[in-house]
């Protein structure tokens, strides 16, 4: 039964993503990319995989659909359509995608027990996590522990994302401080429509306390740094879009945030750096505390909260960079 | 007294489940888009209710009830705050209601 | 009994992307995407169900939280003035 809800969602998944590629109004094609992030988010979940599809639903339905439309406000809406050179693209893609197939055609049925990556460190994994690290949640024993070097990977390209955005856009230099300023930003905020707001206020403080839940959760269920940090996000987001940009760059202001950037990155560093000054190898946490299992968990604790730091305030910058220039 | 539960629980979910599907219909027939915002938005609410209630029921009293019950709260909060934000909208930009009954196409 | 409401919802699922692929204007789209999002909660609170693994709720929760945000921004950067032109034409086709 599982499987017919797959294949309808992946059924769905293929007309959308058909519909955003013929799309040439941009805004309708944004409007479908919220809607197939939706879909891979139901897909993950069914696949049961849930780590994946809650940073997918934090991250891609909601947080990159606000990025685009901030985008969308800089750039004609229209798709300009290019007539040149098509049969070259279009031969070069049917070649890949052969070529893909093909590669295809050797790999294990999905989910057999016999295959490389269910026989080589995923039994290890499962078997020496309760004795090592001892968390339930196996996939954050892997991202924070395991393979903390990969994650340190990931850290620091989502931090080359908020550094070429802040390359490319800038951020301005601190809230407007006159009023001409702050008229010709380019989104007009809801304030002036009463329901929003109070709902708005209301629900804010919830959703900074469910970003934490998830942050200090995520050893015991689907959670952890880069899901908190978007929530986090989506939360400062809600506020500028009601109170407007000028509040929200009070708030948080552009020096704070590209402390938080830096601050989150270094703080995984860091920890690295301790773990190599206290004798072990460069984030090996055991040797963080006195018995080795307390160790691992404070390492996973303290990167994770550098991850949440650092990608928070990666995707504000980003947000801030679109919505507050004056063009 | 298990068997009460679940047959209680079987009503709400095929009641929400109804009210769901009819809400679908209801965005696609529907002619225009305050018509559809009313399919969409009032069905939606009520759907949401009757479903995550059944599936309170056969949850118990544990923290998954609790959870549900943060969901319905919240969207209960944020569902008609959504519909009024995209009304107010559409009214903003000039689209006009139909006053007017017209023939069915 | 998940099941029925699990088909129910993923019917509709369907309806409001056949919307928000035929909609005229732009907020017909917003309006598919919307009842999209929350569908989806509501099927991530079955399914987690259906699965037996009620800590999944915690999605459900995520997702309503950033299907508001999303639909307020959409509505916001919309309201900036980029889609006017494309509302307007529709509403003189509206009028009586």
């Amino acid at each position: 039964m599982l499987l017919l809800f797959g294949i309808f969602l992946l059924t769905l998944l293929v007309i959308t993503a058909v519909a955003i590629v013929r799309a040439t109004d941009l805004f309708v094609a944004v409007m479908l990319m919220g809607i197939f992030s939706l879909l891979m988010a139901a897909n993950f979940f069914i696949l049961d995989a849930a780590d994946v599809a809650l940073t997918e639903a934090a991250i891609g339905a909601g947080i990159s659909t606000v990025l685009l439309l901030g985008a969308l406000a800089l750039v004609p809406n229209r798709e300009r359509v290019q007539h040149t050179g098509r049969w070259a693209a279009l031969a070069v893609v049917s070649v890949t995608t052969l070529i893909i197939v093909y590669a295809t055609l050797d790999k294990p049925r999905l989910g057999d027990p016999n295959a490389p990556v269910h026989t080589h460190v995923a039994p290890w994994y499962l078997e020496f996590t309760p004795e090592f690290i001892d968390i339930p949640n196996v996939v954050t024993a892997v991202l924070g522990a395991y393979r903390a070097y990969d994650t340190f990977g990931e850290v620091i390209v989502v931090l080359t994302a908020g550094i070429g955005v802040l390359f490319l856009l800038g951020l301005p230099n601190g809230p407007p401080h006159t009023a001409e300023d702050s008229s010709r930003t380019r989104t007009q905020n809801l304030g002036h429509h009463l329901i929003p707001q109070v709902v708005g206020r209301l629900i804010i403080p919830f959703i900074v306390l469910f970003a934490l839940y998830v942050q200090f959760h995520g050893e015991y269920g689907p959670g952890g740094g880069f899901q908190a940090g978007a929530i986090f996000a989506a939360a400062v987001i809600l506020y500028a879009l009601i109170e407007g940009e000028d509040a929200a760059l009070k708030i948080l202001s552009p020096s704070l945030l590209k402390a938080l950037m830096a601050g989150g990155a270094l703080l995984y560093g860091a920890t690295g750096l301790v773990t190599m000054l206290l004798g072990g190898n460069f984030l090996d946490y055991s040797v963080l505390a006195d018995d080795a299992v307390a160790g691992q968990q404070w390492g996973i604790i303290i990167i994770e909260l550098g991850v949440g730091v650092c990608v928070a305030g990666v995707l504000l910058t980003i947000y801030h960079a679109f919505a507050a220039r004056n063009d | 007294m298990a068997l009460l539960l679940d047959v209680v629980s079987w009503i709400l979910l095929s009641a929400g489940g109804a009210f769901v599907f009819i809400g679908g219909v209801g965005i696609l027939r529907m002619p225009t888009i305050y018509t559809r915002m009313h399919a969409a938005s009032v069905t939606d609410t009520m759907g949401t209710l009757l479903i995550l209630l059944g599936i309170m029921l056969q949850a118990g009293l544990t923290l998954a009830t609790v959870k549900l019950a943060a969901i319905v709260v919240f969207l209960l909060l944020t569902g008609p705050t959504a519909s009024y934000a995209l009304a107010n909208a559409a009214l903003l930009s000039g689209v006009r209601p139909e006053l007017t009954t017209r023939e069915p196409d | 009994m998940f099941y029925v409401a699990t088909v129910a919802i993923l019917i509709t699922m369907a309806l409001a992307v056949i919307r928000a692929l035929l909609g005229p204007t732009v907020y017909d789209r917003v309006l598919a995407v919307n009842m999209f999002g929350t569908k989806t909660v509501l099927l991530l609170a079955v399914i987690a169900f259906l699965y037996g693994r009620p800590d999944f709720l915690d999605l459900a929760l995520t997702y309503a939280l950033i299907n508001f945000i999303g639909v307020l921004a959409v509505l916001s950067f919309c309201q900036s003035g980029d889609h006017e032109p494309e509302a307007k034409d529709q509403s003189k086709k509206a009028q009586p």
